[in-house]
């Protein structure tokens, strides 16, 4: 922007030939730049203002209560704590293996002519709004996943207390698979964009030194990566944590925590979602908010942290946002 | 050098002749069209470079070429930039199998077997013709040791002895062990940009090649990093093969036993340094040496 | 060197290779079964009266989804009023005007922000419109959408202005245009392909959200006669059918899905399409 500097002097210079119109335009924009901090503020604020009452009324226990009692105004965010856990675990489980590997296989495997087609099936994978995914899950997965996945399951980790107790379909390893599939494009792409910007000069070194194709990318490529890698699975826990509606669709919504993953869970944007509209009560609203603001505490700090890692891997070449 | 070999590498590299058998007469350069061959002196050649052709698709970038490179000593490509000598180089180590737009043509033999052949594994071509960049690329993720040892490692070496006394083999004939034998687990970007380079000559060495392909090593250094870089080359034609591309005529003057001066992807001549450089047969040789172009 | 393990090389090789290729098929799967799934359930639910009709009393089958489509754009019209101006005006202060520091912490936060879940954007439009208007409107909805789009735009203008050449500004200003018409006649309006792409990819991102339509449109079986009103659109209504316990509205959720995911791929179609003189290397 040294340009900038120089015409400034330009300007003033002769400021009887600046016109009015550059002040007020420049004041317009930017206060529709400050309306980016206008915004944050707005968020926290509703947020805080709204879980006032909870906030007064549980305090800090709110956060290790099991209750979700509306009838006798206990409320707790353990549950939904847990559940939000659990599938944002089961999610990333899911997902990071298999995204980081399809990107290692978009940029060093596959061959040229097939890249640019895979890249755009999986904008298009992005591009399916949570809700129809959720369409999608609650006719065709889960009769699927009920009916011969989890009975297979059942049948051979039946041991372990994950794999245990009635099956219903709609579950919490239900609810971690679609939102894996929520998650995979957005690892997916943004691991590519950081695999692209190893430079070439590191693949190099690594063949001359008689490398295999496989160790090449694992020793030049993944390592080099490391870090921005870290980033694009973070950020992947962030879109993990908020989904909201196709997590709703086929998750149970049993405000619970049990051992097995074929039981019926709830997520903090799951609770909100489908209680929001029919709570009755200051507390319980304010309740519902509260969990909200744990929400979006929990995402916020999870965001930077993912945006600091890969701020400090590749700079201004990797956008956050896909 | 090599004790345990594939049945691959076995059939690569026949009985190495001995240096120093009957000298041949060296043969004068063929007249125009045919390309200038070139023969080596010393013993048999390590490589023998017939007809060589490389193609970026339709564009010949390497037109022609055939030498031979003399075992145990240094030869310098020399050449105007966009000359083919680069491409060149990297043809006697297959990076050219990685480029999809990239043709090779013609015949590269190591130790009179063709690298090209349908049943040879660049892998296996790449760990017996090793090479060194322009710009030094050490792993940055590894330390000093780890990047002197990548290349063993994976090739299965496991023994921390072996792999202790391999290391300290390998840096001391890149002349780098007493700068840096008390910091070998240092990360490997912490060593100044002279030292990066003779790590990763220490790196190429270390899984012992037989020959050493280096493509303008000290363009990116500052004279006194230049002056320790070409000291090394000296040494190292005792026990390696080099093949130097460099843009330097003074650095193949000085570094170098045999001079092949490529112009506009053909080679023009091949000789002895001294000869290239003192009485050149052809005119443009002759130019260029004298500084008229390029 | 020790050849005894080149064996073992080559199979890893192969191996890793087969598996990377494995995930990358994986990842394809599901984004075909949704298609295939959605055309084959949806596709023949799509007829007139589906497009024109309201939905019908609980229970009764038949109905269509018009309301639905007609809040759908009227939400987003409303999404695009507040966020296009804002977003790309905010943009071009980023790009034209702004300092190091300033622009690196409206970045962070922007990104921040669109990292939110979308449902805290639903709390925050509840506690900010639908409580002091004593009930959920088609405004609410609209300002949700369009607070949703403004860090989206503001973003995508701000890259977009930057790829811009200095030289034209400075030709622009050399010849005595003031600042402000050189940005919006000279470099706007070079930039105008790429600031419109922006926002047509965020509107088909805001066209899918339903969360944080859930408490501030709400939804509404009729007509909505004026934006103090609740209304429906495609989203929410999906989402009502789908998790409803109706056969017949669980057929029109598919055929509302169809349509949805129609509209979103064809904005992403024209946004390639726009773009595709300015593609870069190879992947």
């Amino acid at each position: 922007m040294s340009e900038m500097a120089v015409t400034q002097n330009d300007l003033r210079v002769a400021p009887a030939a600046r016109a009015p119109g550059d002040e007020v335009f420049k004041w317009l924009t930017l206060v529709m730049a400050l309306s980016i901090f206008a915004l944050i503020i707005l968020i926290g604020w509703e947020l805080f203002e709204g879980s006032k009452v909870a906030l007064h009324r549980f305090g800090w226990h709110f956060l290790v209560t099991k209750d979700w009692d509306p009838v006798n105004e206990k409320f707790g965010a353990l549950v939904f704590i847990y559940g939000t856990l659990v599938t944002s675990a089961i999610a990333l489980l899911i997902a990071v293996p298999i995204s980081i590997a399809t990107a290692v296989y978009l940029t060093e495997l596959a061959p040229l002519w097939l890249r640019q087609p895979l890249v755009i099936f999986i904008e298009l994978l992005a591009a399916v709004p949570s809700v129809i995914l959720g369409v999608w899950g609650i006719f065709v997965m889960i009769p699927f996943l009920r009916d011969h996945v989890f009975p297979l399951l059942q049948k051979w980790f039946g041991f372990l207390p994950l794999f245990q107790g009635p099956i219903y379909g709609v579950s919490m390893l239900a609810g971690g698979i679609i939102v894996s599939i929520m998650c995979i494009p957005i690892i997916t792409s943004v691991s590519r964009e950081i695999l692209r910007s190893v430079p070439g000069l590191q693949r190099e070194a690594a063949y001359a030194l008689g490398a295999t194709r496989w160790e090449v990318t694992r020793i030049a490529v993944l390592s080099y990566a490391k870090k921005g890698l870290y980033g694009a699975v973070i950020l992947g826990l962030g879109r993990a944590l908020g989904e909201t509606m196709a997590v709703t669709m086929v998750i149970g919504n049993t405000p619970q925590i049990v051992a097995s993953l074929f039981a019926p869970g709830y997520t903090l944007a799951s609770v909100i979602a489908n209680e929001f509209t029919e709570a009755t009560g200051r507390v319980y609203l304010s309740a519902l908010f509260e969990l909200g603001l744990v929400l979006l505490g929990v995402t916020v700090l999870v965001n930077i942290g993912a945006q600091l890692l890969l701020k400090t891997f590749a700079g201004p070449t990797v956008k956050p946002q896909h | 050098m090599n004790p345990i070999m594939t049945p691959e590498e076995e059939s690569l590299s026949p009985s190495r002749p001995e240096s120093k058998s009957e000298r041949p007469a060296p043969t004068p350069p063929a007249s125009r069209p045919a390309a200038s061959a070139g023969t080596a002196a010393i013993g048999a050649p390590a490589l023998t470079v017939k007809n060589l052709f490389v193609y970026f698709g339709k564009n010949a970038a390497v037109k022609n070429v055939s030498l031979d490179i003399a075992a145990k000593a240094v030869t310098a490509i020399i050449g105007p930039s966009g000359c083919g000598k680069s491409t060149f180089l990297r043809a006697l180590n297959r990076m050219h199998d990685l480029n999809p737009d990239a043709r090779v043509e013609g015949e590269i033999r190591l130790f009179g077997e063709d690298i090209y052949a349908r049943r040879i594994e660049p892998v296996v071509v790449r760990r017996r013709i090793g090479m060194v960049f322009q710009k030094s690329n050490p792993f940055p993720t590894m330390s000093i040791a780890e990047n002197v040892t990548v290349g063993l490692r994976l090739n299965g070496v496991r023994n921390k002895k072996i792999l202790a006394e391999r290391t300290e083999r390998a840096l001391r004939m890149a002349a780098l062990w007493d700068e840096v034998k008390d910091r070998l687990h240092a990360p490997a970007i912490s060593l100044s940009g002279g030292q990066q380079q003779r790590l990763c000559i220490a790196r190429a060495l270390a899984v012992e090649p037989e020959v050493l392909l280096m493509d303008e090593p000290a363009s990116a250094l500052d004279p006194l990093a230049t002056a320790k870089i070409e000291e090394l080359i000296l040494e190292l034609k005792k026990d390696y093969t080099i093949v130097i591309v460099t843009h330097n005529m003074q650095q193949a003057a000085r570094a170098s036993d045999y001079t092949a001066f490529f112009y506009l992807g053909e080679l023009v001549e091949f000789g002895p340094t001294a000869k290239i450089f003192t009485s050149p047969k052809q005119k443009r040789t002759e130019d260029y040496v004298t500084g008229r172009f390029g | 060197m020790t050849a005894p393990n080149h064996r073992w090389r080559q199979f890893k090789n192969g191996l890793m290779q087969s598996i990377a290729c494995g995930c990358a098929i994986l990842v394809v799967t599901p984004l075909l079964l949704i298609y295939f799934h959605l055309i084959r359930y949806g596709l023949s639910s799509l007829n007139w009266a589906f497009f024109t009709q309201l939905p019908k009393a609980v229970g009764e089958p038949g109905g269509g989804m018009a309301n639905a489509m007609v809040g759908s754009l009227i939400l987003l019209a409303q999404a695009v009023v507040i966020g296009v101006p804002v977003g790309v005006l905010g943009g071009i202060y980023l790009s034209e005007y702004g300092g190091t520091q300033f622009n690196w912490w409206v970045r962070f936060i922007a990104d921040i922000i669109n990292g939110v879940p979308s449902i805290t954007w639903g709390i925050v439009v509840y506690g900010l419109l639908v409580v002091p208007m004593h009930g959920f409107s088609a405004l609410a909805g609209g300002v949700v959408l369009g607070f949703m789009m403004i860090p989206l735009v503001m973003r995508t203008t701000e890259e977009v202005l930057q790829l811009v050449p200095g030289g034209y500004r400075e030709a622009a200003l050399a010849l005595g245009i003031s600042r402000w018409r050189t940005i919006v006649q000279i470099v706007v309006r070079t930039a105008l392909k790429g600031i419109v792409t922006g926002v047509l990819v965020a509107l088909a991102r805001i066209a899918g959200e339903t969360a944080p339509l859930l408490f501030t449109a709400f939804g509404n079986l009729g007509w909505a006669h004026s934006l103090k009103e609740p209304i429906d659109s495609i989203p929410v209504l999906i989402f009502n059918y789908a998790i409803s316990p109706y056969p017949d509205w669980h057929r029109q959720a598919w055929a509302g899905a169809l349509v949805l995911l129609l509209f979103i791929l064809i904005i992403n179609i024209s946004v390639r399409f726009v773009t595709r003189d300015r593609l870069r290397k190879q992947p």
